[in-house]
C-alpha cells in the first residue's frame, strides 16, 4: 500500500484512506486487466516481427536449401533497383501529397472553427464521411471515373476534343492516386484538426481581442500554435500511410497494368515477392526495412515536433 | 479600451474563469462546455459573429469534393451494364435498374456477395468488437492501477503504435502459414485483435472520467474489481469506447490487405477482396465485364458503414476530441 501511494505517477491515490478494506488489492490486480491484451500483443505483433526478422537471415537455394546467410538478404536489397525506385515514388508521394491533404484539412477545420459558417455541422460530418468509404471502394469509384468506359476523364476529354486528362499515364497515375488518398484521408485530418481547435481556451481569443488581434492574426498567433501537437500526430500517420501505400495503386493497377507495375511502391513489391515469387525470406527483408525506415522517419518528426512545441 | 474591457467580462460565464485555474478533469465536460460558449458567440464584445460567404463557399467546394464520388456510385448503381457505358456518368440515364442490380448482387454466383457480407460481418464482430474490448479493460488497467512491468507495457504499446499494420501483414502471413492458419477466419480474426492505439485512447481517457474516489468507494463495499470495471467504469468510458469501436469497425470494415493475403478460398472473403475479383473479372481472357454489380455492390458495402458513423456522430466526436487532445 505504502509504494502504491508513493509511486508519483498515481496523484489521486495520495488522498485514498488507509482504512481496512474488505477485498484487497495485490500488487499483480493490474495485471488481471492489462494481461489480455498484452498476451495478443505478444502474439500478434512482437512473434511475428521476431519471426520477420528470423526469416530475413535465410536464404532458399536451389543448391544447398535452406542456408543461413547472415545479412546477405539486406546487401541485396540495397542494391536493389526495383526497391528503390519504388521507395523514391513514395517519397516523392510524402512531399506532395501530404503537405497538400494536411494543408487543405488545417482550411476546411479553420473554416469549420471560424464560427462565421452557415450550416456547420453539417460540413463537418459531409467532408468526413468519406473515410467511412473503404479504401477499396474509394479506389473502385475513382478508378471508374478515371476510366474511359464509363468515367468521366472520357466525357471530359470528348467534350475538349483532345486527350487532356489521362490519369493514368505515367505523368499522372501518381496524382491520380494521391487523389484518391487526399480523398479518403482530408475529413478525418480535418476532424483532428477541428477537434483540437475546439478545445483551445476561449480566455486566450478574449486576451487577443483586447490586445486588437484581428481574425489573422488570432489564426497565427493562437490557433496555429494550438494545432502544433495534432499536426505531428497527423504528420507521422501520413508518413505512415505513404510508406505502406498498397490498396490504391494494388486496386488501381488492374486499369493501368502497363503503368503500374509489380514493385510500384515498396509494400506491393514485397507482396509479389511473396505471392508470385515465393521469395519469403527476401519480402520479409522488404517489411523489416520499410518498417524501420518508416519508424525512424516517424520518431524524427515527433522528436523535431516537441522540440519546436518546448521552444 | 475600458468601455470595451467592461462587456468583455461580463458577457464571459464563471465558468471560463474557474476553466482556467481548476485542472480540467472531465474531457467530456470540458470540450461540452467550450462549444456551448462559442456557439453562444465568441466575440468578446456581445457582437454576432459575421457569417462569411467566403468560407461558406470554401467549405461548399470541399463538399462538392467529398460528395461527387458518392453521388456517381449512387448514380451508376442505377444503370444497367448496358447504359453505364452509354450514359453521361454523373446524371441518371437509362432504365432505372437499381432494384435490379441490388437482386442481382446478392443472387450472382449462387449469392456469393450474401457469404462475404456475412464474413465481414463475422471479422466485424469478433475481431473489432475482441478489440475494442481487450483495449478497453487494458486501458482502464493502465489508468487505474500500479503493477509491476507497468512502464514496458507502456513502452511496448508506444513503440507497437508506430508499427504500420500493413508491415505487420507479411510477417503475419508468413507466421500463419507456418502453423496452418491461412485460409481460416482465424487468419483475420487474430490479426485484428490488437489496437494500441485504441488501448492508448482509452487509458488517457480513463484517467480523467473515471475518478479514482469513485473506485474506492465502490471497493469499500465490498465490490469485486470486475464487478468495479463493468458497472461503473465502463459507462463513464462510453464515449472514449465507442470511438475505439467504431474506427475499430471501419479498420476491420475496410481491410484489404491482410485478407489478400491470407485468403485463398472466396468463400472466406471479405466484401473488399470479393469487390476487386469482381471488378478484376473484366479483365483477362473469358472475360465477363459485371461493372454494374461492382458499383451496386460498393453502395451497399458503404451503406452499412455510413449509417453508423452518422448514427453514432455524438459519441465518437466527443471521444475523438479528447483522444486527439491528449495525444
Amino acid at each position: 500500500m505504502s509504494t502504491l501511494a508513493a509511486r508519483p505517477a498515481e496523484a489521486a491515490s495520495a488522498s485514498r484512506p488507509t482504512a481496512r478494506r474488505p477485498k484487497p488489492r495485490g500488487r499483480y490486480t493490474g495485471w488481471l486487466f492489462v494481461g489480455p491484451f498484452v498476451v495478443v500483443l505478444v502474439a500478434m505483433l512482437i512473434i511475428p516481427i521476431g519471426y520477420a526478422l528470423w526469416l530475413s537471415l535465410f536464404r532458399d537455394q536451389l543448391i544447398g536449401g535452406n542456408q543461413f546467410v547472415w545479412f546477405a538478404n539486406y546487401a541485396k536489397l540495397f542494391q536493389d533497383a526495383a526497391f528503390w525506385q519504388g521507395f523514391g515514388r513514395v517519397g516523392l508521394f510524402l512531399l506532395v501529397q501530404v503537405p497538400i491533404m494536411l494543408g487543405l484539412a488545417l482550411v476546411a477545420a479553420l473554416s469549420l472553427d471560424s464560427a462565421r459558417l452557415w450550416g456547420t455541422g453539417f460540413f463537418r460530418i459531409a467532408v468526413f464521411l468519406p473515410y467511412a468509404v473503404p479504401g477499396v471502394v474509394a479506389a473502385l469509384i475513382w478508378g471508374f471515373i478515371y476510366g474511359n468506359q464509363f468515367g468521366l476523364t472520357g466525357a471530359a476529354n470528348d467534350l475538349l476534343g483532345i486527350d487532356l486528362l489521362q490519369p493514368f499515364s505515367p505523368t499522372w497515375v501518381l496524382t491520380s492516386i494521391g487523389n484518391v488518398v487526399t480523398w479518403e484521408f482530408l475529413g478525418y485530418n480535418m476532424l483532428i484538426f477541428y477537434a483540437a481547435l475546439r478545445v483551445v481556451p476561449t480566455e486566450l481569443y478574449e486576451a487577443a481581442e483586447l490586445d486588437g488581434a484581428g481574425p489573422m492574426r488570432t489564426v497565427f498567433s493562437i490557433k496555429l500554435p494550438a494545432l502544433r501537437g495534432p499536426m505531428v500526430i497527423a504528420t507521422i500517420f501520413s508518413i505512415i500511410g505513404s510508406f505502406q501505400l498498397f490498396n490504391e495503386p494494388n486496386l488501381l493497377k488492374t486499369l493501368a497494368p502497363n503503368v503500374i507495375g509489380s514493385s510500384f511502391t515498396p509494400n506491393m513489391y514485397a507482396y509479389s515477392l511473396s505471392f508470385s515469387g515465393q521469395q519469403f525470406n527476401y519480402s520479409a527483408t522488404v517489411a523489416i526495412v520499410m518498417g524501420v525506415i518508416t519508424a525512424v522517419i516517424a520518431y524524427v518528426v515527433q522528436v523535431r515536433g516537441t522540440r519546436q512545441e518546448n521552444r | 479600451m475600458s468601455t470595451l474591457q467592461q462587456p468583455a467580462a461580463g458577457a464571459t460565464t464563471p465558468a471560463t474563469v474557474t476553466e482556467a485555474t481548476t485542472t480540467q478533469r472531465d474531457p467530456r465536460d470540458r470540450s461540452t462546455r467550450a462549444s456551448r460558449q462559442r456557439r453562444a458567440g465568441k466575440p468578446v464584445d456581445g457582437r454576432k459573429v459575421k457569417r462569411s460567404g467566403l468560407l461558406t463557399a470554401v467549405m461548399v467546394v470541399f463538399v462538392v469534393y467529398s460528395f461527387a464520388p458518392l453521388f456517381y456510385l449512387l448514380v451508376n448503381s442505377t444503370k444497367t451494364q448496358a447504359s453505364l457505358l452509354s450514359t453521361f456518368g454523373l446524371w441518371f440515364g437509362g432504365d432505372f435498374n437499381l432494384w435490379q442490380n441490388i437482386v442481382d448482387t446478392v443472387t450472382y454466383n449462387d449469392g456469393i456477395f450474401m457469404q462475404w457480407l456475412g464474413n465481414t460481418l463475422l471479422y466485424v464482430v469478433v475481431g473489432a468488437g475482441g478489440a475494442t474490448l481487450l483495449a478497453t479493460v487494458a486501458g482502464y488497467g493502465m489508468a487505474k492501477f500500479q503493477f509491476p512491468g507497468r512502464r514496458a507495457v507502456f513502452a511496448v504499446v508506444l513503440g507497437a503504435i508506430a508499427v504500420p499494420g500493413t508491415a505487420l501483414a507479411v510477417p503475419t502471413f508468413l507466421l500463419f502459414s507456418q502453423v496452418g492458419l491461412t485460409n481460416t477466419p482465424w487468419s483475420i480474426i487474430l490479426p485484428s485483435l490488437i489496437s494500441p492505439f485504441g488501448m492508448y485512447l482509452i487509458w488517457t481517457y480513463a484517467i480523467d472520467a473515471i475518478p479514482t474516489e469513485l473506485i474506492e468507494a465502490a471497493r469499500m463495499d465490498g465490490a469485486g474489481e470486475f464487478r468495479i470495471f463493468f458497472t461503473i467504469a465502463l459507462k463513464l468510458l462510453t464515449p472514449g469506447v465507442v470511438t475505439v469501436l467504431l474506427f475499430a469497425v471501419v479498420a476491420t470494415w475496410n481491410n484489404y490487405f491482410l485478407p489478400l493475403i491470407m485468403l485463398s478460398d472466396p468463400k472466406w472473403y471479405p466484401l473488399t477482396v470479393g469487390l476487386n475479383q469482381w471488378n478484376a473479372q473484366a479483365t483477362g481472357s473469358g472475360a465477363q465485364p459485371i461493372y454494374n454489380l461492382v458499383v451496386t455492390g460498393s453502395l451497399l458495402t458503404i451503406i452499412p458503414i455510413v449509417v453508423a458513423f452518422l448514427f453514432l456522430q455524438r459519441f465518437w466526436q466527443s471521444g475523438l476530441a479528447a483522444g486527439s487532445v491528449k495525444a
